[in-house]
């Protein structure tokens, strides 16, 4: 058999005439020209493999970058941020000498190919971004969008997806506590899966991903390196330096939630025992992205020989195992001394460890394999230096129109049972149904600190057991408002993500969000990714909760259709004692309901025009930020001081919704007024923001009337926590069985 | 009356965590010299009438849609005469 | 004094520290165990807590029932010691044999979690004394193979000799037969069930109940008592 030479260094200075399938990793003309020019001659295979996969946009956000940017030059003071953009996480302080690190990933297009990997694979990414930063996970949310509820395809994705996540999620022990499920044939030919999770430690223990004191040493630990995730490597291994055909490579990884878990007790022993210098978890992009980040985070450079990567397939070229995405696997950097203890370690949790290379005093990425030198780079080239393009955006030529469809002239229900027909048909439909279904595929309990977990406004853990300190999460996003106005769009998911926090009584800090847009070689996308941004940096400013990370998610589109514009926005509160936090729930008979906030008419985007008229048009709700700040600081002070016993926010579906789920929550009924100058109608469905209701006891009733007048938030008497039907007085009643029938029967129905 | 078997195993490129957890708990109960296990799936299928080539070629088509998943499965299928009365 | 109350990790167990917790807010004192020592560390009981080990891969407890620990943990269950399985500890008791019956999956083929209602049935195991009998009480539940199954002599045999400890109410979560969420050995000091009492111990904590508690109290009272 003959084989061509190594591609060396040397080999490739020597032979600077070999063509390279840039094109078909990925690369355009002038990035490669780039790379030769970086390097001052021809990349070898294993170079050009590296720089491909991290300047790709997956890796390097070349499209999103210039827009990201606003979130650090619009930050405001806090003084919670430990760690911000850039890291695997960002951290958060919480009080009491902890942070909280947390995070969400897409992993949309593996989850449509094979829903179940797909989304289990997901949830194993994100887990390891935040053991990453040495924290120990606690808990984990997924937001999720699918097409229409009943197309048959969903039938296929949403089950798979669902299994994938609890399969995944609960066999390492993190329990479940919130995220969303929105249908929408948007999301037909491309769902989004969204991942997030959320992690706990001591300040002290907050790891960074560098790699620095020459002569540490590298250990790659966990799984075994396979060919999982190379298409583009193995057009290098075949075509240009091996003529013996190489193995056929997985389409699909398949994820080890056991390894993982593994992965994390033998991780978080090695934090305990300080032998960590610095950490990356294998990810997107696999040995190329965790070798480059570490040497150029770090003060020194880095030599890696590539024969000793522990390998599943011994077929792998160089290209090859530089590229691969095989999951559960972790890079530490470690003081040389240290070693045998950190190797210790993972045999005691069975975990394979090898040291692959270590830290030297130069500040060159080099690489080995067989001998030969096969790359030789400035790791910041790779890592951080990518193409950063200022894409072309323009506001589409279709806005105006869907602008002026105004959702206010939709025909609206004229007679009392027409209204209680619609309600009927909102609480039943699909986005507004209950998820149990889905819910109670994952794992709540786990850990034995959830306070609040779904159907709540927010998860909520408790972090320390002596002082019950917690933390609560809530992740929300509404496409069909960006898409109407991206901008305020993304306010508005952000607001809702705040006031959801609130609502359960924490104090809302610090944001992450999961942008998922289509093309950005498309102008009209790329004016929707701009506006979102743009729109979050600001409200992120005048809310005060600064941006910590996040990721971008770009060509979710089914041909030439993008989905809507989907920020999907994550909150993090902190609530100095667990026991004060509020539910959803109605709790007592007798409480009275006020609706907290301005109620208006307006339905554009909402679940109503959605529900009845299958329309989309006219304006997303008004968004006013100072509001949503004094309503959220009269929630937490009235949940701290014994104010209120139940509260819910109102988003879509409005306030007949969230008092029905408030209602079958508690088991309790509702008899509803509806207050002076407004109809019912709009009462029951409008989607202005900055609103919630809350049950009060009627021995504070004065108080929390007073605290609420004293600093200026509008508060409506509208009812009473009664009996076992929803009555709206003067309109309809509808029994708690029939609403329970109809809230929870949908999703059961549609996938059985 | 004929059987049909099914066999669907994980393709070999694709990593199969459950062979891998039982291949590295044979060592311990002194099981030695395994140096590898993949776990699949078994399906007997009892099939009505001649297994003629229309009948293998639509248990083709079913193992193809449905008891496999051709993105990372692989499978096999073969014709098991069903011995009566053989205890 | 108090009781020393052992809880063994395997790799991939889950609830190993939430349990501990329980037995703390007990008022008893949790020791860890290791799945690789051949050792009790002389405590006076044990709980097999729940989680996946070894990823549930092969058969739930397959694989785990194997290692080290279970060799004294065998030997010294036969002889009286008190031994708790919750879940994957429940189904790997049933694959070493010391409880009857095994677990399939769900009948419906999904991962459960809910807030269970129960029935204790017996309330003179060593772990259920301070439960009534017929107490009915609320414990999460979470699992994807928790189908009990028997056949019918074993079935009848456990029904007659009193050692269905609990039975689900209401509603069977996964087609388990006789509605039988636990069971116990002959002489009661080995207890298995699939839902999670360490889970319902806090007042504030996961479904807001503490009918979980009284499993630990049961145990610390007649490990001080005796």
């Amino acid at each position: 058999m003959s084989r061509t030479p190594l591609d060396t260094v040397e080999h490739a200075a020597a032979t600077p005439d070999v063509e390279l399938p840039w094109a078909e990793l990925g690369l355009k003309k002038d990035e490669y020209e780039r790379v030769v020019e970086i390097l001052g001659r021809r990349p070898t295979g294993a170079e050009l493999a590296m720089y491909s996969v991290m300047w790709s946009e997956h890796c390097s956000y070349k499209s999103s970058k210039v827009h990201l940017r606003q979130f650090g030059e619009k930050a405001p003071e806090s003084d919670a941020m430990l760690v911000g953009i850039g890291e695997n996480a960002g951290v958060v302080d919480v009080g009491q000498g902890y942070a909280v690190t947390f995070k969400v990933e897409s992993h949309n297009h593996p989850s449509y190919v094979e829903p179940y990997q797909g989304a289990a694979t997901g949830v194993g990414g994100i887990v390891r971004d935040i053991i990453a930063m040495g924290a120990r996970p606690v808990a984990v949310v997924d937001p999720l969008r699918f097409g229409a509820a009943d197309h048959p395809d969903t039938k296929r994705v949403l089950p798979g997806v669902v299994a994938g996540i609890g399969g995944y999620g609960n066999c390492l022990g993190l329990p479940n506590i919130g995220g969303e499920v929105v249908f929408d044939a948007c999301y037909q030919g491309n769902p989004l899966v969204n991942a997030g999770a959320i992690g706990v430690m001591r300040h002290e223990d907050i790891h960074l991903a560098k790699a620095s004191g020459a002569g540490n040493k590298v250990i790659l630990y966990g799984a075994r390196t396979g060919g999982d995730g190379i298409g583009g490597a193995s057009i290098l291994a075949s075509e240009t330096f091996d003529d013996a055909k190489p193995s056929k490579r997985p389409a699909v990884q398949v994820g080890d939630p056991f390894q993982e878990k593994l992965l994390i007790e033998c991780t978080l022993e090695a934090f305990r025992e300080k032998l960590v210098v610095g950490i990356q978890d294998l990810g997107a992009a696999g040995l190329s992205c965790a070798t480059s980040e570490l040497a150029s985070n770090g003060s020194g450079g880095m030599r890696v020989t590539l024969d000793d990567v522990p390998l599943r397939d011994s077929t792998l070229s160089p290209e090859e195992i530089l590229m691969s995405e095989s999951q559960e696997r972790m890079c530490a950097v470690v003081e040389p001394e240290k070693v045998d203890r950190f190797l210790e370690i993972c045999d005691k949790w069975d975990v394979i460890a090898t040291v692959i290379g270590e830290v030297t005093d130069g500040d060159r990425l080099e690489i080995y394999w067989h001998g030969g030198k096969i790359v030789d780079v400035d790791p910041r080239t790779v890592a951080h230096e990518g193409p950063v393009y200022e894409r072309p955006y323009a506001r589409p030529s279709w806005q105006d129109e869907l602008q002026a469809d105004d959702a206010n002239k939709l025909p609206r229900p004229e007679t009392s049972e027409e209204l209680k027909d619609q309600v009927l048909k909102l609480v039943g439909s699909p986005n507004q149904a209950s998820k149990s279904w889905i819910t109670s595929q994952y794992d709540h309990f786990v850990q034995g600190n959830t306070v609040l977990a779904q159907p709540e406004d927010s998860g909520m853990i408790r972090i320390d057991e002596e002082t019950d300190l917690g933390v609560a999460i809530a992740t929300d996003g509404n496409g069909r408002y960006a898409k109407l106005d991206p901008y305020h769009g993304a306010q508005l998911a952000l607001a809702e993500a705040y006031r959801n926090v609130a609502t359960t009584g924490a104090r809302p800090l610090a944001v992450s969000d999961c942008l998922n847009f289509g093309s950005p070689e498309d102008p009209a996308v790329m004016w929707q990714f701009a506006e979102a941004v743009r729109g979050l940096a600001d409200a992120c400013q005048q809310l005060g909760t600064p941006v910590t990370g996040g990721n971008v998610s770009l060509y979710n589109q089914t041909g030439e259709a993008a989905i809507h514009p989907t920020p999907v926005v994550a909150v993090l509160g902190v609530i100095d004692d667990v026991a004060r936090r509020t539910p959803v729930a109605f709790q007592e008979e007798g409480q009275l309901l006020y609706l907290l906030g301005d109620t208006r008419e307006e339905f554009g985007g909402s679940a109503w025009s959605q529900v009845v008229h299958d329309h989309l048009g006219g304006l997303p709700p008004q968004v006013d930020l100072e509001r949503e700040r004094l309503l959220a600081e009269i929630l937490i002070s009235a949940s701290r001081d014994g104010m209120i016993d139940s509260a819910h926010d109102l988003s879509d579906g409005g306030l007949i919704q969230a008092v029905v789920e408030s209602a079958l929550l508690g088991g309790k009924g509702a008899r509803l007024i509806v207050p002076d100058g407004l109809d019912a109608f709009t009462f029951l469905f409008s989607e202005s923001a900055g609103r919630a209701v809350v049950a009060v006891p009627r021995s504070e009733e004065v108080r929390f009337n007073d605290m609420c007048g004293a600093r200026g938030l509008p508060v409506t008497r509208i009812g009473v926590v009664d009996g076992d039907t929803v009555d709206v007085q003067g309109e309809f009643a509808l029994p708690l069985s029939e609403l329970r029938e109809t809230h929870e029967g949908t999703i059961p129905a549609l996938l059985k | 009356m004929a059987r049909v078997v099914v066999d669907v195993m994980l393709k070999p490129e694709i990593l199969d965590p459950q062979g891998q957890a039982v291949q590295r708990a044979l060592p311990r109960l002194g099981f030695d010299g395994i140096s590898d296990v993949r776990q699949g799936k078994r399906f007997e299928l009892e099939v009505d009438g001649p297994v003629d080539e229309a009948a293998l070629a639509r248990i083709h088509d079913l193992a193809e849609s449905f008891l496999a998943n051709t993105v990372i499965e692989d499978f096999t299928i073969r014709v098991e005469e069903v011995a009566e009365a053989v205890k | 004094m108090t009781a020393r109350i052992g809880v063994v990790t395997f790799p991939g167990s889950l609830d190993d520290r939430d349990t501990q917790r329980a037995i703390r807010v007990a008022g008893a004192e949790p020791v860890a165990l290791w799945h690789k020592d051949k050792d009790l560390k002389q405590v006076d009981a044990v709980v097999l807590c729940g989680g996946f080990s070894y990823g549930d891969y092969l058969r739930a407890g397959a694989i785990a029932r194997f290692s080290p620990v279970m060799e004294p943990l065998l030997e010294q269950a036969k002889a009286g010691l008190p031994v708790l399985g919750i879940c994957n500890g429940f189904q790997i008791l049933t694959e070493a044999h010391l409880l009857p019956g095994t677990m399939l999956r769900n009948n419906h083929l999904h991962f459960i979690c809910r807030d269970q209602k129960l029935r204790v049935e017996n309330a003179e195991t060593a772990w259920t004394t301070d439960y009534a009998a017929g107490q009915e009480i609320h414990i999460p539940l979470k699992n994807n193979d928790g189908q009990y199954v028997a056949d019918e002599r074993t079935l009848d045999e456990l029904e007659a000799e009193g050692r269905v400890a609990f039975r689900y109410v209401d509603f069977n979560p996964n087609g388990s037969q006789r509605d039988i969420a636990g069971v116990s050995n002959e002489a009661g000091n080995v207890v298995g069930l699939m839902p999670h009492p360490e889970h319902a111990v806090e007042p504030l904590i996961g479904t807001g109940r503490t009918d979980g508690l009284p499993f630990f109290t049961s145990i610390l009272k007649k490990l001080v008592n005796a």
